[in-house]
């Protein structure tokens, strides 16, 4: 009875430890998440300037939201970048883990040099780019001037203003270079040494090994980078304040002055919730698809 | 001719193929040098336009090394705006951000890795799900209770979420504290020593490599944010340095002072670049850790 007794309250000690540890954690999933959460479904159906208590307007936002041209423009823009952008750094920064996988000599200076752009994100890197795409004095124009072209107007024509923050996203893709040369240095040399017996080329060692084994952080990269895309703010705000004539408009800039310009907390908790649900919509497809295309080690010892 | 080529063609083929071996090592090289000149340029832009006279700025084309290098650019950028109090600002608010990370992360994750309590692991599946969803959905509320509590324009709303951890920091540390041996957690308890102290005493030092990573990610981003402050400070005295730099890029039709602005940024980024080197090692060890458990 005694050692019965000692028992219970040993593992009730450890679970009372436990929720002791987790507790910061609990806490802010509960103030910073599921409240918020909750309350922005809310304040979603209302009409709140937060000077006045919230009136409630059932689906009014909602549409609202379908009448008003420049949510359908700064989602035009969103997935315009989303769609350009994301496969160009998927692709990128596989290409440049690829570069400096390599085993020779220097090779960490390289790596620091094309991990540094990633070091220093925020203001000070849009600043940058806003003046090295200046149509007038900027270094792009300049180059294209060298080879005898005349450089477009960036951000100041419709059709060059989101360009720039395309490429200015490719400069910075050291953070998902980093997971992949993390795939890749995990990737077993025995799996190779054997493809090279069976007299596999490199073209075919990287088709049948590199890409299935790599396919798990390709898939990561995709969502987290699908996930990023979608929600790009500091550079349409620092870069062009979402100009000329609402060419860069992204969602959450448009969420952003209506929450904090014009004070429509109630219609800017809209826009949260349908831009939550085309990101939902977008990682579900690829969640779905990953069976197809994603090929997990686990299984393939399974199937052994 | 034909019968020579035939009888060479082993030993040609060795030839070429360390030969083809040296070509895709010089490849690489150039491939190498050819991204590292294109990524560091805009960094050599951005110095020597942080050291031409005002006037020199809009010369065209670019002059790349600016004569004679103005050194008092770095100075005049100081004191134009308070560059001084604002970097305070940042320091305060990183300092305080790190601690609280460092502090409740760790202190969370060895919660949800070693210890059993009922409805743990739903807990932690509702944590990882938040890492889904899109800031912009609690921003709107989050802004309103802060309000309520009468945390805007203070560097509370900046700091307090920090010490109640952050989801994907809490997912890294647990899954670095599930590969520490259990055996060192028992022997530490028959000497008596309790859970908290097992925390401090052995799995907080153990886990030095996954602390800098979340350290470094933090002060990056934390120096570097830029739409936190925007929307929870209003007073011109209690920007931060991410903050006032965008103020400092001038009205949208005149000019800005490029040279200063130049200077400004580059004085902003200057302690992100250096933390980077001094913990780059640990920090690359951290990533591929995490890269390859997680």
């Amino acid at each position: 009875m005694n050692t019965k007794k000692k028992w219970w309250t040993r593992s009730r000690r450890e679970a009372v430890d436990g929720y002791v540890f987790m507790s910061p954690a609990i806490l802010g999933l509960l103030f910073f998440m599921l409240g918020p959460i909750a309350a922005s479904a809310y304040f979603s159906f209302t009409e709140y300037d937060i000077l006045s208590s919230p009136k409630w307007v059932g689906l009014d936002n909602y549409i609202e939201l379908v009448h008003d041209s420049l949510f359908w423009q700064s989602l035009k823009v969103t997935l315009t970048y989303s769609v350009v952008s994301v496969p160009l750094n998927l692709v990128f920064s596989l290409l440049l883990a690829l570069l400096l996988n390599k085993n020779i000599k220097g090779i960490f200076v390289f790596r620091t040099i094309f991990y540094l752009p990633a070091v220093m994100s925020g203001v000070a890197v849009a600043l940058l780019w806003k003046w090295i795409f200046n149509p007038d004095f900027g270094l792009i124009n300049w180059a294209i001037g060298l080879i005898g072209f005349e450089g477009p107007k960036w951000f100041i024509e419709e059709n060059w203003a989101l360009p720039p923050i395309i490429i200015m996203g490719l400069w910075g893709v050291g953070g998902s270079m980093l997971v992949y040369l993390a795939g890749l240095q995990g990737i077993p040399t025995d799996l190779y040494e054997a493809a090279e017996i069976d007299g596999a080329n490199k073209r075919k060692q990287f088709r049948h090994i590199t890409i299935p084994m790599l396919s798990p952080v390709i898939f990561f990269n995709l969502i987290t980078g699908i996930i990023g895309a979608l929600q790009v703010f500091t550079e349409g705000f620092i870069m062009t304040a979402g100009g000329p004539n609402n060419a860069t408009l992204f969602s959450v800039l448009y969420l952003y002055r209506n929450a904090f310009d014009y004070l429509n907390m109630g219609y800017a908790s809209a826009l949260a919730w349908v831009l939550f649900l085309i990101i939902l919509a977008f990682t579900l497809i690829v969640f779905k698809s990953s069976p197809m295309w994603v090929f997990y080690e686990g299984n393939r010892r399974s199937a052994k | 001719m034909s019968t020579i080529t035939q009888s060479d063609a082993p030993a040609r083929k060795r030839i070429s193929r360390s030969q083809s071996e040296l070509l895709s090592k010089l490849f690489s090289y150039f491939m190498l040098c050819v991204g590292s000149i294109v990524i560091l340029i805009p960094f050599a832009w951005m110095l020597s336009t942080s050291l031409k006279r005002k006037a020199d700025v809009y010369v065209f084309p670019p002059q790349w090394i600016p004569s004679p290098p103005q050194w008092q650019n770095y100075k005049e950028a100081f004191t134009t705006f308070p560059f001084a109090h604002y970097t305070w600002n940042s320091v305060i608010i990183v300092v305080l951000v790190m601690a609280g990370t460092l502090f409740s992360c760790s202190f969370s994750a060895y919660g949800f890795s070693r210890l059993q309590a009922p409805g743990r692991n739903f807990i932690f599946m509702l944590l990882l799900a938040t890492m889904m969803l899109p800031s912009a959905v609690t921003m709107v509320p989050i802004y309103l209770f802060f309000n309520k509590l009468g945390w805007v324009n203070t560097f509370k709303p900046l700091i307090i979420p920090a010490w109640f951890g952050t989801a994907f920091y809490i997912f890294m540390m647990r899954q670095f504290f599930m590969g520490i041996p259990y055996e060192l957690e028992d022997s530490a308890r028959i000497d008596g020593c309790t859970t908290y102290g097992i925390w401090a005493r052995i799995m907080v030092p153990l886990s030095k490599p996954v602390l800098v990573t979340v350290g470094v990610f933090t002060f990056m981003g934390t120096w570097n944010d830029f739409m936190t402050p925007l929307i929870y400070l209003t007073d011109e005295d209690k920007r931060t340095l991410a903050l006032a730099l965008s103020y400092f890029q001038g009205s949208a039709r005149s000019a800005p002072d490029l040279h200063l602005l130049m200077a400004a940024s580059l004085y902003a980024i200057a302690p992100c670049v250096t933390l980077y080197f001094l913990c780059q090692r640990i920090f690359v060890k951290g990533m591929v850790f995490t890269g390859v458990k997680g």
